[in-house]
């Protein structure tokens, strides 16, 4: 399996303690800025019920889903509780020249 | 097909029709609101639930405090009407709100309100927490969603029982009985994931633990006053719980797509705002159920143009519901239809238009 950085986007288009959607090839995921300017990457998609976790709230190194609350560690990937079980995907993410690259399996 | 009676059941031909009509975990309308604006309004924080929980735990103890000195006048009667609507009606909405875990910013306060008001408002956390969910997903749809509260044609019978919480509670009891022994109904099975089901069966064998020793002290003083402290008030209290309830979806439309038109905003006054913690702004919570209750005014604020106007009272609401109901009881297929704004109107809108398109997930941890 050949891993590929991807350029996702600009460093500044993600604001503090956000995340943004980011579709590559037909998968989805989001890439998150934290308040002090790390930069994480998961599957887009929450894996109760497949919603955008885009649109959900961070809360820390917490992503929220808008559709029923359930919360992730976006750093580690970790369900933090009902009615999230199973845990969302990770992928590694790194920062030059003020651009956010995604590592995703090819 | 004839035309048939709707089939409530979760596991029955309705259930497999909302799948087959692409009504199960569709794509809802939602109104847009900027990003940022709307972050502003998901933060949350401690402040207004610590405020608001401290208030109604000074009222439950004086008002039980009241009752228990008066015990054996007409004057203990006051202060149980007040102790059991504070325990037996608004219990429904601190057990909704920490439930998203949207009422407190800290997890464990929330966790720590929603199983007390859920032991309150006599509801199994865990199966409620799932039926819950599933009415989120799936609001109001035939066959998905557990928690259609006046399916058609409505019980009247069982509406009457309820506003004493007696056809819900001899229903929550059977529940406890069954999680005790260490089972599930099959409709519970079909939203209940199974690491989650130890904890039912723990939590009703709590429940009935509690009962067991109030009654025991019950019958042990000779007075029914520590029952009329823990477990009676969720009856002879519950009546606000309903009242307000009610309002969110009765007699409104089945299998729609859009909270605009299955579900009611209702303008209330400050203290049924208290007691409900905002729930009657019901169209916004379901469209945004990541705003705390405290933020839902000014998120209505935001979103009432692109709504059917609000109604602008309790009294409105149920000069609508009550004839709607009696309605549905001759005429199931009847229903009220939302007009949207723009003079749309709602009955052919989005009535399972808007089908989720499949995506590739990006792949679960293993
Ligand atoms: S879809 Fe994310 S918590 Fe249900």
């Amino acid at each position: 399996m050949i891993a590929n950085w991807i350029d996702a986007c600009a460093a500044g288009d993600i604001e503090n303690e956000d995340v943004i959607r980011f579709d590559h090839e037909g998968q989805t995921f989001a890439i998150y800025r934290t308040e002090d300017d790390r930069y994480f990457a998961t599957a887009g998609l929450c894996t109760h019920e497949a919603v955008h976790l885009s649109s959900g709230l961070v809360m820390g190194t917490i992503i929220e889903c808008p559709k029923h609350n359930g919360r992730f560690d976006f750093t580690s990937g970790k369900a933090k509780g009902a009615p999230v079980c199973v845990d969302l995907r990770t992928f590694p993410v790194k920062v030059e020249d003020d651009r956010v690259y995604v590592q995703i399996d090819a | 097909m004839p035309a048939t009676a709707r089939d409530y059941s979760l596991i029955g031909r309705d259930a497999r029709l909302a799948e087959e009509n692409g009504f199960a975990a569709a794509e809802w309308y939602s109104c847009s609101i900027p990003r940022k604006e709307l972050k502003e309004l998901m933060k949350r924080s401690d402040g207004p639930a610590l405020r608001d929980t401290a208030l109604w735990v000074s009222c439950l103890v004086l008002s039980a405090a009241g009752g228990v000195f008066f015990w054996g006048t007409w004057w203990a009667v006051p202060f149980f009407v007040v102790y059991g609507v504070l325990y037996g009606s608004s219990s429904d909405s601190r057990w909704h709100e920490t439930g998203h875990g949207t009422a407190f910013k800290t997890r464990w306060m929330n966790d720590i309100l929603y199983y007390v008001a859920s032991f309150m408002i006599l509801r199994e956390p865990t199966v409620w927490r799932w039926s819950h969910t599933r009415h989120h997903t799936d609001t109001i749809i035939v066959g998905r969603d557990p928690e259609i509260a006046v399916p058609r044609p409505p019980d009247g019978i069982g509406l009457i029982l309820n506003i004493f919480a007696l056809k819900s509670t001899c229903h929550t009891l059977k529940g406890l009985f069954l999680h005790a022994s260490g089972r599930l109904t099959k409709e519970e099975e079909t939203f209940i994931p199974e690491m989650e089901r130890q904890k039912v069966y723990l939590v009703a064998r709590i429940y009935l633990l509690i009962f067991a020793i109030v009654a025991v002290a019950s019958f042990q003083l000779q007075t029914i006053l520590p029952a009329m402290l823990i477990g009676l008030p969720t009856l002879y209290g519950g009546f606000m719980a309903i009242f307000f309830g009610l309002t969110q979806h009765t007699g409104l439309a089945e299998d729609v797509l859009d909270h605009r038109l299955n579900t009611r905003t209702v303008y209330m006054n400050p203290i049924f705002r208290f007691l409900y913690w905002n729930m009657n702004y019901h169209i916004e919570h379901h469209m945004f159920p990541m705003v705390p209750y405290h933020a839902l005014p000014r998120l209505h604020a935001l979103v009432k143009d692109d709504c059917p106007p609000p109604y602008p009272s309790t009294l409105a609401a149920y000069r609508e519901i009550i004839p709607t109901v009696l309605k549905q009881m001759r005429d199931p297929s009847y229903f009220v239809v939302r007009r949207l704004p723009g003079g749309t109107t709602a009955a052919p809108y989005n009535h399972g238009s808007i089908i989720k398109i499949a995506e590739r997930n990006t792949g679960r941890a293993s």
